[in-house]
């Protein structure tokens, strides 16, 4: 069954997805969007050393995100701020790497493929490195999960239950090193915070609970990768970005629809006025 | 004696914010912080909570104590879904029943299933006190609890307190800037800007020149009177205080 590529290039894309959906949800939630761009851009610096020492790309890039990652955080607050801080760096990182890997002779790379991915060609050892660091990084995330949730919402509240903000910060972190490592032969340096943040903003507005929203999130991502596979076969196009635009058009669509149910929810709650009385949040009842 | 501080300088980056602190919290006493801004306050209960190490001195713990911090503020990003059950059970999973229990004592029964950024700030400081008391503590801290409430809002919240204290028999150490209520409900009342410029009975501290001047009150008695009320009804559970007298600390 591994034997065709379709089906190979379908499991990376559910094995990134599968991590993207839950870190994603984090990165929205604390609002880390800029972090997971500038981390994916940083990468392509891995890429370029990783091929000019022939080690693995998944081993350079896990290096030179991991180093990104901790010098931001040690930097930040001082004289930059941690946006600041990201774009020197994520886009030094790129442009460096870009340049490395033009001095690289004998190797014929095709650059394309690290910008944008490259599903089709996702290997059994691909396939086994993707699915080994989506396990892992689900691992991370599932065990601190409430840590996670507490230290996001208040680092305060997080200390007074014993749990350290810092090392749930170096968890996600990590997490998402791994994730950026991973997904690069799927999706690309380009395009790997799209997987990220599109599918949890999707997922938003349907959740109740954080876990909620994740599990939203992973189905988009899984759903995303599977219709922007079949897409792209059909129609000739670019794999990656196929997925990114099945997942953007989902994150407009959803949003239409529940407008859509918000407003005949309204409309139908003017008609018949005893809706109204059963929306317990409308009213303040908590004085007594 | 719950929780003693004895000499205890705090540092966040190179600004000194707390300095030579020494305190006791006895159980079941009510005990106010009071400051100007800046004055260290909620660094205080940071590091009563162990967020915030102090450079040096001691902090000594009872084997029993068990703390429900209520902070200053809590941001809900609307990007994160959070219903009060959920946030109740973070990051420790709890049966129902506890949950609605903390909930009544909190005198928000009602909220279970509410989404937390729907909340007004008064209902969510009742879900944060509750959140507290999940733990059974025998020691509340509360960090300005009513601020950002209306009058009414705050005198609520109060009661809501003094009979929670009755009932749990706990410590409360709160931080406040609305003298009034503050002073007629405390046992003691901490002044503090930095250092601890006085400390001792609401009446006392009230009176006292160091008070006067940090709140540039101008010290004519009758605004002072009015910060304590003699209705002494309630039963006090703590022990008679070493700590009484008022201390001068320049």
């Amino acid at each position: 069954m591994l034997d065709d590529f379709i089906i190979r290039a379908a499991l990376a894309g559910i094995g990134v997805s599968l991590a993207a959906a839950p870190l994603g949800c984090f990165v929205v939630w604390r609002r880390m969007a800029y972090f997971g761009d500038a981390t994916a851009h940083a990468a392509m610096l891995g890429v370029a050393l990783s091929l000019a020492l022939s080690t693995p790309v998944f081993a350079g890039v896990l290096l030179v995100t991991l180093l990104m990652a901790v010098t931001v955080s040690l930097l930040s607050g001082r004289s930059y701020a941690m946006d600041t801080l990201l774009g020197v760096m994520a886009h030094s990182a790129l442009a460096i790497g870009l340049v490395a890997v033009s001095f690289l002779e004998g190797i014929r790379i095709d650059l394309m493929a690290y910008l944008f991915g490259d599903i089709l060609a996702v290997g059994k050892q691909d396939l086994a490195i993707i699915w080994g660091g989506a396990l892992l990084v689900l691992i991370m995330v599932g065990y601190r999960w409430s840590a996670l949730l507490l230290a996001t919402l208040n680092p305060d509240l997080a200390r007074a239950s014993g749990i350290s903000p810092q090392r749930e910060q170096l968890v996600l972190t990590l997490a998402l090193a791994i994730v950026v490592a991973v997904a690069i032969k799927v999706v690309g340096v380009l395009l790997i915070a799209a997987l990220l943040i599109i599918p949890a903003a999707t997922a938003r507005p349907f959740s109740q609970t954080p876990e909620a929203m994740a599990l939203i999130a992973a189905l988009i991502g899984i759903f995303a990768n599977i219709a922007g596979l079949a897409g792209s076969y059909h129609l000739d196009t670019p794999t990656g970005p196929t997925i990114v635009c099945v997942i953007a058009a989902l994150f407009v669509l959803l949003n239409l629809l529940k407008s859509l149910i918000q407003k005949t929810d309204a409309l139908l709650a003017r008609m018949i006025p005893s809706r109204t009385s059963e929306q317990p949040g409308l009213t303040d009842t908590s004085k007594d | 004696m719950l929780i003693e501080a004895c000499n205890i300088d705090v540092q966040i980056g190179k600004k000194m914010i707390l300095k030579s602190i020494s305190l006791q919290i006895e159980k079941g006493r009510i005990i106010t912080v009071i400051g100007p801004n800046g004055s260290g306050k909620s660094t205080l209960l940071k590091t009563l909570i162990g967020a915030i190490t102090p450079v040096t001195g001691t902090l000594i713990k009872a084997p029993e104590l068990s703390v429900g911090y209520v902070p200053q503020r809590l941001h809900i990003d609307e990007t994160l879904p959070m219903t009060v059950k959920r946030f109740l059970q973070l990051p420790h999973k709890m049966p129902a029943k506890c949950l609605q229990n903390a909930l009544s004592e909190a005198g928000a029964s009602n909220l279970m299933n509410q989404q937390l950024n729907s909340l007004s700030g008064g209902q969510l400081q009742r879900v944060l006190l509750a959140r507290a008391l999940l733990t059974t503590p025998n020691l509340l801290l509360l960090d300005e609890p009513t601020q950002g409430l209306d009058r009414k809002g705050t005198a609520d919240f109060y009661r809501q307190l003094n009979q929670l204290r009755q009932k749990l028999n706990c410590a409360i150490l709160l931080v406040s800037h609305d003298l009034q209520v503050v002073m007629r409900q405390s046992d003691q009342v901490i002044c503090l800007n930095g250092q601890i410029c006085c400390q001792g009975k609401p009446e006392d501290v009230g009176n006292s020149d160091t008070f006067k001047t940090l709140f540039g009150l101008d010290g004519d008695g009758d605004t002072l009177a009015l910060y304590r009320h003699h209705s002494h009804s309630r039963t006090t559970y703590s022990q008679p205080s070493a700590n009484q007298e008022i201390h001068h600390a320049g």
